[in-house]
């Protein structure tokens, strides 16, 4: 789901912090640092990175710009390999069998065990294809919002790390808590009054 | 004000949104003018097809999701005077001729399921700059409206109108 999906999902954040200018260069080189990388035929697992709005197998932000009007517009993508255990199984126990053939041994270690399945799935990775996951967000740099295109806790959790690790900015999800402390117009006696709520009784 | 946790923020705090959400409703049923003073192009606030209440009696929590057009309004009122609170509720948004729809859930305020008013068509590269500016628009008419109502609602919580007039007037609402 994305930007111009008919139908989204959105997490509204705040950014706390300043870049150092010139900002646009800032920005650029924060997501060409951390530009998500190919994973397919390479032992990773897993990549998550940035990538181009609407474009979002090229990581070349000079051909697919990540302004759009006063927007800042980009997109996190996360590959992932996915091995179906019972394939790990199947070249597990073929590749048991053949070391203990080759070794004449009767039984492998715990030790030995681990160090072949580990191959295994280094082998595995190598030639399965990682499945991408691509999220959009809209970053509005002076009014310090930026909104993410899903509600999903993993996508989220990676977009603070990610987000924090590539802009030095901090990137605070709002929420009930946060709305009222962070990013309402309420004044500091009011506030306090939000962190002593309890909750209110409708019946009695 | 020292900064929570976030994680324990989030759940020590998701009742006001909760209790937001219930506000809600009873002004989307007793009061459609006052939308109006938040959002002077709004035309109606409405109750779309979907409403989920929870229910805790002890440790015990009971979930009810209504589901249909026309959503909740006997079972919800019902669950309400037994005690639950709104944990996620379907609004349609309409101004003069065009309608958004959406979710939002209390403990998180986040949208889903958002349909904005109808944008055109895709065919170049700018149209989709355009697109993108339009829809950005479109998104953020909703998500101001939604900021604007918590805002109004968490000055009315932190008020003493709340306790003296808000509640016994939602208790009153709750029994009609």
């Amino acid at each position: 789901m994305g930007i111009l999906s008919s139908s989204v999902s959105i997490t509204q954040y705040r950014v706390e912090g300043k870049l150092s200018e010139p900002i646009l260069e800032s920005i650029a080189t924060g997501l060409k640092k951390n530009a998500v990388e190919e994973i397919d035929n390479e032992s990773s697992d897993k990549a998550i990175g940035w990538t181009c709005f609407n474009n979002p197998f090229s990581t070349d932000f000079n051909q697919s710009p990540f302004i759009i009007g006063t927007h800042l517009v980009f997109s996190m993508r996360i590959d992932k390999k996915i091995i179906p255990s019972k394939i790990v199984q199947k070249h597990y126990t073929l590749e048991m069998t053949k070391r203990l053939e080759k070794s004449g041994q009767e039984f492998l270690s715990k030790t030995e065990k681990k160090e072949i399945k580990d191959h295994v799935i280094h082998l595995l990775n190598l030639r399965i294809p990682a499945t991408p996951n691509i999220y959009d967000l809209i970053w509005n740099y002076e009014s310090h919002t930026l909104w993410f295109f899903s509600n999903l806790k993993g996508a989220n959790e990676e977009l603070e790390t990610l987000f924090t690790r590539s802009f030095k900015l901090k990137l605070i999800r709002l929420f009930p808590y946060t709305m009222a402390t962070l990013a309402s117009p309420l004044s500091d006696v009011e506030k306090d009054a939000v962190s002593q709520f309890t909750p209110t009784r409708f019946t009695e | 004000m020292p900064m929570l946790d976030v994680a324990i923020a989030y759940n020590r705090y998701k009742f006001i949104g909760n209790e937001f959400l219930t506000w809600l409703w009873f002004s989307i049923d007793t009061n459609q003018q006052f939308f109006r003073t938040v959002d002077e192009t709004i035309t109606s606030l409405y109750l779309g097809n979907r409403i989920v209440l929870e229910n805790s009696i002890n440790d015990a929590s009971e979930i009810i999701t209504i589901k249909g057009d026309d959503a909740g309004l006997e079972e919800g009122l019902l669950s309400l005077r037994k005690g639950a609170v709104v944990i996620e509720m379907n609004l349609s948004y309409k101004t003069e001729n065009q309608e958004w729809n959406f979710t939002l859930k209390g403990e998180s305020l986040s949208f889903a399921g958002l349909k904005v008013p109808e944008t055109g068509s895709v065919e170049t590269k700018a149209d989709i700059e355009g697109m993108v500016l339009e829809k950005a628009y479109l998104y953020e008419k909703a998500i101001e409206l939604v900021n604007r109502l918590y805002h109004f609602f968490l000055k009315l919580r932190s008020s003493v109108e709340w306790n003296q007039k808000t509640v016994p007037d939602i208790k009153k609402w709750m029994q009609v």
